[in-house]
């Protein structure tokens, strides 16, 4: 296969609302329970281990008209959360046994109980992650929250979650985190050769594919990326902060490369990513993914440590990718973004590093002003 | 037609109310300026109060501190004042006004507020607590704390979510101890914790008397009287005096057959916090067709304790940790507010709910349109759904809340004239 075409198959897997693939992988397993969940910080090893497929559930994009969510969330709701309520009420969802959500923030706890009372033959659950990693006690209580889950998945007909097959399963992950931080890497250093569009379908796509086929895809990618033929732009180097929950449009991210920036870190999809080194395999697996949570677990505006600000995690990113600028993009009502554009705006006023502040929302068509603050913005820069 | 009224209970306890928060405001006036007593800033939702009365530490709730700058009309200020540092519309508006505050040096009585020697957050369900504590934290260089309890995602906290809890509880003791330069004090650890059960068996007494027709106090509007003492002083024999008070007063109007109108017609839960910048203005939108509250989910943010859970002195660390996990709305899931819902509307015999969304509270009101859904087509009951915020004038509509609220009272009259002639 043409290399090319593997962007249009990312491209295609993001944007499809039925989960073909995910069928695909249910009809090749029989009795095998697919579980979404809510996409940051969830224990993909646990559900992988029982021998379960998990799917991160990214909202419904710009494809879904909303006819019923907006009834049940109101005003002033960030649209990841009606769209995935809405796809359970249009049926989309009828592929997944489970839904698992996390604390993430109130209205993604709200949609939780609102997705049990809607749809009560899918085993909903909610999982707390521990917001004092100061405290002695979180890793013990995070390893007790994943026992607690793995009791759930097992009664449901999942297999024996072993010591074994879930070190098995974080190997694979990390496998995967590691292919996915190359590919950060190649393209922080080869803007050029790799857009951000690219590498963000290449990952994106591990949402909805077994961890083992997104390791291959990703493996391919790397081998093949260095012979691709670009020629280097005269463009500003950014960062992109604040879409780790609701995802841009796809057409945003082109567009902001369009008109003259390279985009060399970003926290799209963080889910992927979400450790920052490996997770060690140990006697007591569970305990090395709770500790991990705690211990190495990638800043973002969902997780709260404070022995390391988010805001100073944000100034070595910028400091690592050599970026020139950072481009906060966030999603229309998504509080805990919003709340920490202050601090993170404090700190890069104090480092001296330029920002611009987007908002945007899954179901966007028109992006002319954005182009034109983006360009501004750009131009701003280059003839400072 | 209704005919158009202006009402309010004012009792004794109106004033000893007000009496009790104004010394609340000189002890922390009185700590700003010569740095005793210790304070700790912390949040209302499910507040470990009895720890801090244990070493004589006094709660700063900027909860309350921004509700009265709103109840006074004095909230917009502040909120323009932190958008301009690049809080956004959609940021909890409680947050702007009480960093708003600080940023311009404004309180809500004029007097000075502390820098807290604590800033404890007890995170109880609502995310935004976390990020509005550690700004509080950045801008005023005090120590943080956060107190991390585990949301009631299951009927009932299991064993390790208490554990968890108690062990950051005892971590807790251990800063306070430094802060303080005092030992613990065990035996005053327990005398609070006795004390708050006292006060919460006293509030369980007077939400049931609203069982009564005519209820002798609104539990939405005069509930929210009530609930400053119950936050400051609930651990305090003050606060323990108040309640008997309270209730006296409660029992007298229920002896004297008095209710808040002269003809109660409709009896009401409410659902959400109200709109300080109008509270007035809205209450009579209530009161204009004779309806009273009998039952309100925000009188339960700092505690639930009518249906019968209580700090237990013999285990005071244990029930401390319950009544964060479990006893205060904001860390109950939203199906056990459906709940608490529906138990309001049979046991208080409601005739209709009213949801009030408010924008800045997304722990509130996000799935509340849900929630009218299940209100409508499992409990049966004539719900309003209305929106505005809890702290920002400029989300009110006072006109269109108007009409909502007036059709939405013809349609239930309109009803139970219907009903009562079949």
């Amino acid at each position: 296969m043409d290399f090319e075409r593997t962007f249009d198959i990312g491209t295609d897997l993001v944007s499809d609302l039925d989960f073909a693939r995910v069928r695909q992988w249910k009809d090749q397993h029989p009795g095998g329970a697919v579980i979404g969940y809510f996409p940051v910080y969830a224990p993909a090893e646990i559900i992988h281990a029982a021998g379960m497929l998990p799917v991160a559930l990214s909202g419904g994009g710009d494809r879904l008209d909303i006819q019923h969510a907006d009834a049940r969330f109101g005003s002033f709701i960030c649209s990841i959360i009606k769209t995935t309520l809405e796809m359970g009420l249009r049926e989309h969802l009828t592929v997944f046994d489970g839904v698992l959500f996390s604390s993430i923030c109130d209205s993604a706890r709200n949609l939780c109980f609102v997705m049990k009372r809607n749809f009560p033959a899918l085993y909903t659950d909610f999982l707390h992650l521990p917001h004092n990693p100061s405290s002695a006690a979180s890793i013990d209580f995070l390893a007790s929250e994943y026992r607690r889950l793995i009791q759930e998945l097992e009664r449901m007909g999942g297999r024996p979650v072993t010591a074994e097959a879930l070190n098995e399963s974080i190997l694979l992950y990390n496998r995967n985190r590691q292919l996915t931080r190359d590919l950060y890497r190649f393209r922080c250093q080869n803007p050029h050769l790799l857009r951000a569009w690219e590498s963000y379908v290449l990952v994106r796509a591990g949402n909805v594919i077994p961890v083992e086929e997104h390791n291959q895809l990703l493996q391919d990618a790397l081998a093949q990326l260095p012979s691709r033929s670009g020629r280097p732009r005269d463009s500003i180097r950014i960062v992109a902060e604040g879409a780790f929950c609701e995802q841009p449009p796809l057409d945003l991210i082109k567009l902001v490369e369009d008109v003259g920036c390279y985009v060399v870190d970003d926290d799209f999809a963080i889910g992927r990513s979400w450790f920052v080194e490996d997770v060690p395999t140990e006697d007591d697996p569970i305990h090395a993914l709770a500790e991990s949570y705690v211990n190495r677990a990638v800043y973002s505006s969902v997780r709260h440590d404070f022995r390391a600000p988010r805001w100073e995690g944000l100034a070595t990113k910028v400091k690592q990718a050599r970026a020139d600028a950072v481009l906060f993009l966030i999603a229309k009502f998504c509080e805990p973004a919003y709340f920490d554009y202050v601090l993170f705006k404090k700190k890069l006023d104090e480092i001296g590093v330029p920002h611009l502040l987007l908002e945007f929302e899954e179901k966007q068509f028109t992006f002319d002003r954005v182009r034109t603050e983006v360009e501004t913005f750009v131009e701003s820069l280059v003839f400072d | 037609m209704a005919d158009v009224r202006h009402t309010e209970y004012r009792g004794n306890i109106h004033q000893l109310q007000k009496e009790l928060m104004q010394k609340w405001y000189e002890r922390l006036n009185q700590a700003a300026e010569t740095g005793t007593p210790h304070t700790a800033s912390l949040m209302i939702s499910g507040n470990c109060v009895e720890l801090l009365e244990a070493f004589g530490v006094v709660p700063i709730y900027p909860e309350v501190n921004a509700l009265q700058l709103a109840i006074r009309h004095q909230s917009l200020d502040p909120i323009l004042a932190a958008e301009e540092i690049g809080y956004a519309a959609d940021n909890c508006a409680y947050v702007k006004a009480d960093i708003g505050c600080y940023l311009k040096g404004i309180t809500p009585t004029g007097g000075k507020l502390p820098k807290p020697s604590l800033v404890l957050c007890n995170f109880v369900g609502c995310n935004t607590y976390v990020k509005w504590f550690e700004h509080t934290a950045v801008l005023t260089g005090s120590r943080l704390y956060v107190l991390d309890v585990p949301f009631l995602r299951l009927d009932e906290p299991s064993r390790d979510d208490i554990d968890y809890v108690v062990r950051q509880l005892k971590e807790l003791v251990t800063i306070l101890e430094n802060i303080t330069g005092k030992k613990f004090d065990y035996d005053r650890f327990v005398q609070a914790v006795r004390c708050s059960a006292q006060v919460e068996e006293l509030w369980s007494q007077i939400k049931h008397l609203a069982r009564r027709s005519p209820s002798p106090f609104d539990a939405y509007f005069d509930a929210i009287t009530l609930m400053g003492p119950l936050y400051v002083y609930r651990a305090t024999p003050e606060g323990l005096n108040f309640f008997r008070a309270a209730l006296d007063e409660m029992q007298a109007k229920v002896a004297a057959g008095q209710g808040v109108f002269d003809q109660e017609k409709f009896r009401l839960v409410i659902e959400g916090p109200p709109p300080y910048p109008f509270f007035r203005t809205f209450r009579d939108m209530f009161a204009k067709w004779k309806a009273c509250t009998v039952a309100s989910t925000y009188s339960t943010v700092g505690g639930l304790w009518e249906f019968g859970a209580r700090h237990d002195p013999d285990h005071p660390f244990e029930s401390v940790a319950m009544h964060m996990l479990a006893q205060n709305v904001t860390n109950r899931n939203f199906l056990q507010r459906y709940e608490q819902i529906g138990r309001y509307v049979k046991d208080w015999n409601a005739d209709g709910l009213i949801i009030h969304f408010v924008k800045s509270c997304r722990l509130f009101s996000a799935g509340q349109g849900d929630m009218r859904d299940y209100a409508t087509r499992t409990l049966g009951i004539p719900t309003l759904y209305i929106e505005s915020d809890l702290e920002d004038p400029r989300y009110f509509a006072e006109a269109q809340t108007r009409n909502r609220i007036d059709a939405f009272f013809e349609a239930l009259e309109h009803s139970k004239m219907t009903a009562t002639a079949v």
